[in-house]
């Protein structure tokens, strides 16, 4: 009688506090059937890496419009990793010039959406990357 | 894109040994075996059992924006500061269309962020209709053979007849915010009835006094004390140890809180820790834990012998069953009656 649900933390690290964009796309991954743990703004990478491993997610969406990404977001990969959550899926959203996309891959994010992504597009996205447990 | 891929799991027995050395990615990956009641759930629960026992758990209740994540976070910093460690259980709903849950307690909670002395666990209430989820006390178990040394369980926001955390909690707080009800309110039966301590948070707010008062007045007319429980669909009365004893009686009283800014934080839990050596030292403890187990017991019991009903129940025959309840050939009790006697 297993009841497994995709768990995806949304949260907005660094200091800008536009979170509407968040909040949008953590009610269309409720939509999707997730649980989504939403833990607002203004989220240290430390904070954001802590919270994932307490809720045992099993992916951390992170919106940034900043411009702080190239810090912050490999910042969220290497303590996610560095605490052995190896399986979680980092994706990106917000405001990430073109140039940027392919360095943040390489530091190990897996997908990054920009404004105006039709939601069934970063739903499926997880659908078909999250990795389960056997 | 690629296939879904599978990841390592580990076996029971490095859950039981992360748990209970303060493994934090074990803890965390064992609640969630528990919460989805996984195959192996029951092996890793039997294991941690013997380990817990030793928590005192509070559950905080109450209405939706009286401010519960707030208060549990104050609450929180209140029993780091007097050097206890917390285990936090956060319930928010699961939407009844799509499966989905928006689980924003976190928000509140920033300020216990970096401290290894806390862990704070988001659960879905996954179709349950209590206030918590089916799975809650599992959870509780899992922190409590961890460590933790107090729990605090948060409900969802609840309206007026969610009580199931008092089968869960030790000390049950029920918040209040004002502006929510009248007197009427506060003398119907529910939730009210099942606090240990009674807290009008947000009382910085116009209307608080109104609110305090109206609780209070519903106190002052409390019945005789008397408890009872359901035991097999059956009110009983519980004989407490306490019975007839005016002054050893737990007197429930209106708490004032600004959980925002931490006032009042302090003095509630001090009410709280009151409430835990009156229930050691008055006998009560032993008896809340019998009627826990009773209904723990009681729910294993139900949810196993619905499973095995229903596996042998063939599809097909319920089917033509519904389908003749729709024509109005057969109501549902004697069709119900019928599956049963053809078992």
């Amino acid at each position: 009688m297993s009841e497994r649900k995709i768990r995806v933390l949304v949260a907005k690290p660094g200091l800008d506090g536009h979170d509407r964009g968040a909040k949008v796309v953590a009610r269309m991954l409720r939509d999707a059937g997730f649980e989504v743990i939403y833990t607002g703004i203004r989220q240290t990478p430390q904070m954001i890496a802590e919270a994932a491993l307490q809720e045992d997610v099993d992916v951390v969406g992170l919106s940034i419009l900043s411009g702080a990404h190239m810090t912050l977001c490999p910042k969220v990969v290497e303590l996610l990793r560095a605490q052995g959550q190896d399986n979680v899926l980092v994706i990106v959203g917000g405001i990430i010039p073109e140039e940027d996309v392919e360095k943040l891959k390489a530091a190990g994010v897996a997908a990054v959406f920009g404004p105006g992504t039709p939601s069934q597009e970063y739903v499926n996205f997880i659908r078909n990357n999250v990795k389960v447990p056997a | 894109m690629s296939a879904v891929e599978t990841i390592q799991r580990p076996s029971i027995a490095a859950l039981v040994e992360g748990v209970l050395n303060g493994h934090r990615l074990h803890l965390a990956r064992a609640i969630s075996r528990v919460e989805n009641q996984e195959n192996d759930a029951g092996e890793l629960l039997a294991a941690l059992y013997p380990h817990c026992g030793r928590a005192h758990i509070i559950g905080v209740t109450g209405a939706p924006g009286t401010g519960k994540s707030t208060l549990v976070t104050a609450l929180a910093q209140s029993y780091r500061n007097a050097g206890l460690t917390v285990g936090i259980v956060a319930i928010d709903p699961t939407s009844p269309f799509t499966g989905g849950a928006l689980l924003g307690d976190r928000v509140r909670m920033r300020s216990l962020a970096g401290d290894a002395g806390v862990f704070v666990r988001s659960m879905a209430t996954r179709g349950s209709l209590g206030g918590l989820s089916k799975t809650t006390g599992d959870v509780v178990t899992v922190l409590d053979a961890a460590g933790f040394e107090r729990i605090l369980v948060e409900t969802v926001g609840v309206g007026q007849a969610e009580v199931e955390i008092a089968s869960t909690a030790h000390t049950t707080l029920v918040v209040e915010a004002p502006g929510l009800g009248d007197e009427v309110q506060a003398i119907k039966a529910g939730i009210l009835e099942i606090a240990d301590i009674l807290v009008v948070n947000k009382a910085d707010r116009p209307g608080a006094d109104r609110t305090i008062r109206a609780l209070e007045m519903m106190l002052e007319i409390e019945g005789d004390g008397a408890r009872y429980v359901r035991h097999h669909g059956q009110l009983l009365r519980v004989e407490s140890p306490l019975e007839g004893d005016e002054e050893a009686r737990w007197k429930v009283i209106v708490m004032k809180t600004v959980a925002t800014e931490g006032s009042g934080v302090e003095a509630l839990r001090q009410r709280i820790d009151a409430h835990r050596r009156w229930l050691l030292e008055s006998g009560e403890m032993a008896l809340r834990e019998q009627l826990r187990i009773a209904h723990t017991l009681e729910n294993i019991l139900r949810a196993e012998l619905n499973r095995r009903i229903a596996s042998r129940i063939r599809p097909g025959n319920l089917e033509e069953l519904m389908e003749r309840i729709r024509r109005r050939e057969i109501d549902p009790y004697s069709a119900a009656a019928d599956l049963l006697a053809h078992l």
